[in-house]
């Protein structure tokens, strides 16, 4: 059978080039980074090297590069290292509804230790209203948090808007976003958008899992996140991962050079994914339909459950993801389908197909193929569907 | 996907006796779409045995691998057989399920029974003399339908496709789901 991926929302595979490159510094270039003997001087130009290359991808400097374990680990240095570090200003932070859990999760952890935490909605689209968010922002306020791109629904923030409305209120105030979903994929700019601080993953741009860094702007007060030794300027101690980091280092330098193609040819597959499933009866788009990451696809099918899709898409070798009930291991409905307003029942035929540069107009026919019959062999046995064939 | 067993996925994949009876002696329905699982089954009863067992699914791979399972564990059986099936056997019987699907998808058993007991309370009515209706409120049988409960005198609305009592303040009908025409 033929299979096909479409869930690099999830993770990307790594590219080749990018494997060659981590090969040497998981044996012959096994040094700590931090060793002054001959050992330490490759792994340490190697880590330097990859600083500059991410550094490069997002508009940076780099010693303003600092690596981390994941995307999810960047988010929470992001809120906690700057909640800690600037209690003397306030503790109130700002974030949307349509956060991923590492961000949302450590605003609530915040929130248990005496922190404030004001959640501004999103509308039907999923996008935040920039006036909304520079309204919510006090005088004890320190931090705001938006994503950038949804892994969820695909909707991209005008995060350039949020950060720029943010500052004319407060001056002295630190803006986060969370461009997992976005750097790598499409440009991204951090003085262009205006942050502070910035999250991303290799693992989102065909780099290695386990490779992250915070882009923390010069001047900005954070507590360090992992105490330890002098790695990371002190902020993030522990040795390096060196295969890691260089891994990300070079999947930042391709995505850069590879981007303007890659983002052409990502578009084009979402579209004719959209347009085909769409096409189905009561199958709908969520999410922005032209403000989207380029390889997002997702929709809500109505009458069906989302589990039960992803078991035949799988059964005819395509890998995709949802945000339904079952699916997740919490049993909880996705909080970003719920704050753009599907209701719990429906969110329950939530669909999400996440394209990558590997993807072909095949693949996209090979769904699009089996999709159609695959919803009718659902709903033919879904007591909801009989009721509306009924009525 | 590694999570459900191979018998799961046959379940799921090849699911047994799909469908709904239109004249059923007994339906039984349990869950609601906005859990993520919702099960109706259907039976016909003939001397006291399962003659024939369907079901219809809203549901995950485990919600539809368990409708198929009891459905096939039911069929033929004593109605006293089949009301001793719990959620264990139907999960012992599909080789285990993942712990978070044990208590939210494994409602094939106690939709089986719904639709056993609605079986044995139509046999009950019918047995106080052909009686055409059941009270929404008290589940006191009439043999005519009346306006007003003569149990508990609640007034009644009923729906015009199928005639059964609707709930005071329900728009729709819970047999037929046909909007309320009363």
């Amino acid at each position: 059978m033929r299979e096909v991926y479409l869930d690099h929302a999830a993770t990307t595979p790594l590219d080749p080039r990018v494997w060659e490159a981590m090969v040497p510094f998981f044996r012959e270039q096994f040094g700590n980074p931090q060793s002054l003997h001959r050992y330490g001087d490759g792994p340490r130009e190697a880590v330097e090297h990859a600083r500059a290359q991410v550094a490069e991808l997002i508009g940076a400097q780099d010693k303003e590069i600092f690596f981390t374990a994941s995307g999810s680990e960047a988010n929470n240095f992001a809120l906690k290292g700057i909640a800690f570090a600037n209690e003397n200003v306030g503790k109130h932070l700002v974030i949307s509804a349509i956060e991923h859990h590492s961000v949302l999760n450590s605003a609530r952890t915040l929130e248990k230790l005496g922190y404030e935490i004001t959640v501004i909605p999103v509308d039907a689209h999923g996008l935040v209203d920039p006036a909304a968010v520079a309204e919510a922002v006090r005088d004890d306020t320190v931090l705001v948090s938006i994503i950038h791109g949804s892994n969820e629904i695909g909707t991209i923030q005008p995060i350039a808007e949020i950060a720029r409305r943010v500052k004319e209120r407060k001056r002295r105030i630190y803006v986060h976003t969370d461009a997992v979903m976005t750097a790598g994929t499409i440009p991204v700019n951090v003085d262009e958008l205006g942050v502070d601080l910035l999250s991303l993953a290799g693992s989102a741009f065909y780099g290695p899992k386990g490779s992250g860094a915070l882009y923390i702007r010069r001047g900005t007060r954070i507590m360090p996140y992992i105490d330890g030794g002098v790695q990371e300027k002190g902020r993030r101690g522990g040795t390096e991962n060196v295969p890691a980091i260089v891994g990300l280092g070079l999947a930042a330098e391709l995505a850069r050079g590879e981007m303007g193609q890659r983002v052409a040819h990502l578009t084009a597959l979402r579209d004719r994914l959209i347009q085909g499933l769409t096409a189905v009866d009561r199958v709908t788009l969520t999410g922005h339909p032209t403000q989207r990451l380029p390889g997002l696809v997702s929709v809500v099918v109505e009458y069906v459950e989302g589990e039960a899709l992803l078991l035949l898409l799988n059964a005819s070798g395509i890998a995709a993801s949802s945000g339904s009930t079952c699916t997740s291991r919490a049993l909880k409905a996705s909080h970003v389908l719920t704050a753009i307003g599907v209701e719990t029942a429906l969110a329950q035929g939530s669909l999400v197909f996440s394209l990558g540069v590997g993807n072909t107009p095949e693949d996209v026919d090979q769904v699009l193929g089996v999709f159609p019959k695959i919803v009718e062999r659902l709903r033919a046995m879904s007591p909801l569907y009989h009721k509306v064939e009924v009525a | 996907m590694p999570v459900y067993t191979d018998k799961v996925l046959d379940h799921f994949m090849n699911p047994r006796n799909v469908g709904s009876i239109p004249d059923a002696d007994g339906i039984g329905k349990v869950g609601n779409p906005t859990c993520g699982d919702m099960m109706d089954f259907y039976i016909k009863v003939k001397d006291n045995r399962l003659e024939d067992v369907k079901f219809k699914t809203f549901g995950c791979g485990a919600a539809i691998a368990v409708s198929s399972m009891v459905s096939e564990m039911a069929m033929g059986k004593t109605l006293e057989e089949a009301k001793a099936i719990t959620r264990e056997q139907v999960a012992q019987e599909l080789g285990g399920l993942p712990d978070n699907k044990m208590h939210c998808s494994n409602l094939g058993a106690e939709a089986l029974h719904a639709a056993i007991e609605d079986y044995e309370q139509k046999q009950a009515a019918a047995q106080q003399g052909g009686l055409a209706c059941q009270c929404p409120f008290c589940n006191e049988f009439f043999k005519d339908v009346p306006e007003v409960c003569t149990s508990c005198g609640a007034k009644l609305r009923f729906c015009d496709e199928c005639g059964q009592p609707i709930p005071h303040g329900q728009e729709a009908c819970p047999t037929c789901a046909e909007k309320a025409q009363a």
